[in-house]
């Protein structure tokens, strides 16, 4: 298992290397020359040029990249031009609420669509499998921000049950203690239960419009491939030897059909971490989706390479993780 | 030619009868696939025509109505600076049509070629789009068009470029499966027996034959490149106000939804919707139509 691990962490290094070129690439491109940019409007030639040799811009593109990879494992991501402090710090205090946020979307759509999913196979044909369809259809037609403002509109505005769609907190409480970042987490910690009470307040919306998104192709896949485990030889064997239908469908079926779920789940994190962005914009939510997006509004361009680095390395981390349950669950997988 | 009795321009006429009867038969078979068919003939005229029979100037700032909610005379009521979103909802559809439909064309013409060369060559090729793919993969597809158009610039153009980008490694992995099954197939060592250099066939066996699957790839992805788009203009890149365009007018009445003036946001968030929906039912509709064993 731990050979097989192994192997499979070696076959994730290309990847990585790949991410770290194509991040540098898009550092190099930046619309017009760099210098000139960092220079600002009022630089004269010599001072453009100075702040070229300062950059290293005057090097040839390998001996550039090799001070890039020489940056970045010292961790340093360069210099937010808008917050005034190094891209890294801003990340490491942001990416608490961006994974607070996607994995309470993430847990959300898979409590709901799986169970789904499976009732949709079992009936099939029933008004659960069109209920399926349709939320499987409607789901990825949804565009991520509206259904966020759609339900900002009827929750905080029409029936006023959720707070403000202003951030992590309410202006009336004070962040908990910071052990994990993340404030559900830390508020149980401090034993601060109305703190709690607040955050969860506030997560329940962002949290529910990316779960919304995140549903259909959960379901779709875990419908399809239940269909396929309830239609093999050994559910039939089991039903023939007369195991009740909760052993057949739980123990035998959906055992076997968690494995392409598994599998689609990294496709689905592509979408989330995407999605993401677009609901912390909705929401005010002080993560790095948003960080990017307000760096990139004011041309700010080393605050938004970083995020994009940051965001394919968490990316392929948790895809590894994934192909590693999957060697868990299943046995016969050959991981690597 | 003459024993055969049949000669082959009747055959091919034939097939051609047949599959548009198949073509009508799943159309009208499934209301789903009919409304879809119906929302696209409704796309594609506001598209090309839209401009020219809206009632109000799509740019046209009026103080004295802003904010009004819909009516007979502003069907989708007004935003703040008093400007019909009926109007410009209608208008923006050559816009958000434009953009997805070269960005898909795009795609399909990078992913294409490479994906068909990589399955009908194999070797190095094969490895370069392989890793390219993977490397394009290895990203969160929308957080890579965010910095393809950070580091392009803050253009429509680049918003396009961006979208074909990120779809890339579909295209690609479909049309090299494809073309990677004919490489050996009879009709490809006919055509190789008879003399047709590996170019030829290529351009003359290979493409005709998985340009079907392609097509369908093509429309099921256009949803895709619709809500993407949407998406970066949403966080306002690509497309800069006034400019009339889906995304934008949702992030421009996105701040007014706290004080209940919903109509500014969701008229132009449902057409988006409408649209998306509609390629993606049209999709699975087209195909049924071109490969009736995959049927869902």
């Amino acid at each position: 298992m731990l050979a097989q691990i192994a192997r499979r962490l070696a076959t994730a290094l290309p990847t990585l290397v790949g991410v770290v070129i194509v991040t540098f690439l898009l550092t190099r491109v930046l619309p017009g020359d760099t210098a000139v940019y960092f220079a600002g409007p009022a630089a004269t030639p010599q001072a453009i040029e100075e702040i070229r040799v300062k950059l290293g811009l005057d090097k040839p593109l390998p001996a550039q990249f090799v001070d890039y990879v020489k940056n970045l494992a010292a961790g340093n991501l360069g210099e937010s031009l808008s917050t005034g402090q190094t891209v890294l710090s801003d990340i490491r205090v942001r990416l608490p609420a961006s994974a607070e946020l996607t994995l309470s979307g993430l847990l959300l759509a898979i409590v709901i669509a799986v169970p789904l999913g499976i009732l949709a196979a079992v009936r099939q044909g029933s008004w659960i499998d069109h209920t399926c369809r349709i939320v499987a259809t409607a789901g990825v037609s949804l565009p991520v921000f509206f259904s966020g403002l759609l339900l900002v509109y009827v929750f905080y505005y029409r029936l006023d049950w959720a707070p403000p769609p202003l951030g992590r907190l309410g202006v009336f409480y004070s962040a908990p203690d910071t052990v994990t970042g993340f404030y559900l987490i830390d508020s149980l910690l401090a034993r601060d239960f109305e703190t709690f009470r607040a955050a969860l307040a506030q997560l329940v919306l962002p949290a529910v419009t990316l779960a919304i998104f995140a549903l259909a192709p959960i379901t779709r896949m875990t419908r399809a491939s239940m269909l396929a485990a309830l239609a093999s030889d050994f559910v039939r064997t089991a039903r023939a030897n007369g195991l009740s239908s909760y052993a057949v469908i739980v123990t035998y079926a959906f055992r076997n059909a968690m494995l392409p779920v598994v599998t689609t789940l990294g496709m689905v994190l592509s979408f989330l971490l995407g999605a993401n962005v677009l609901v912390e914009k909705v929401f005010a939510w002080p993560g790095i989706g948003s960080y990017a997006v307000d760096a990139l509004i004011k041309s700010d361009y080393a605050p938004v390479q970083g995020f994009v680095l940051v965001m394919a390395i968490l990316y392929v981390t948790l895809n590894f993780l994934i192909d590693v349950l999957y060697g868990i669950i299943d046995p016969r997988v050959r991981i690597g | 030619m003459t024993d055969t009795g049949i000669t082959p321009a009747p055959a091919a006429f034939h097939g051609l009868i047949a599959t548009l009867k198949h073509a009508r038969y799943t159309i009208t078979e499934n209301p789903v696939s009919g409304f879809a068919f119906g929302m696209f003939l409704l796309l594609t005229a506001c598209a090309i025509i839209g401009p020219s029979i809206v009632p109000h100037d799509p740019l046209a700032s009026d103080t004295a109505v802003a904010l009004h909610p819909p009516s007979l005379h502003h069907l989708f009521g007004t935003d703040q600076i008093g400007r019909d979103i009926f109007s410009r909802v209608i208008v923006a559809t050559r816009l958000d049509m434009w953009i997805a439909v070269s960005s898909v064309a795009l795609v399909f013409a990078m992913g294409g070629i490479a994906g068909i060369a990589a399955g009908f060559f194999g070797g190095w090729i094969d490895q370069v789009v392989g890793r390219v793919a993977d490397t394009i993969m290895a990203f969160p597809l929308f957080v890579l068009a965010m910095g393809i158009v950070a580091a392009l610039g803050n253009t429509v153009t680049n918003i396009i470029i961006a979208t074909a980008i990120i779809n890339f490694p579909l295209y690609a992995r479909v049309a090299r499966a494809e073309a990677n099954i004919r490489r050996d197939a009879g009709y490809v060592q006919a055509a190789r027996l008879t003399g047709n250099g590996e170019l030829r066939i290529l351009l003359t066996q290979i493409l005709p034959n998985i340009m079907p699957i392609m097509m369908v790839q093509m429309s099921l992805t256009m949803g895709y490149a619709i809500l993407n788009a949407a998406g970066l203009s949403f966080i306002g890149l690509g497309v800069r106000p006034p400019t009339p365009e889906w995304g934008i007018m949702v992030a421009e009445g996105a701040g007014f939804i706290v004080s209940g003036d919903w109509w500014i946001a969701f008229f132009p968030g449902a057409a988006l919707m409408l649209a998306v929906f509609c390629f993606n039912l049209l999709g699975d509709c087209l195909r049924d139509i071109v490969d009736p064993q995959r049927r869902s």
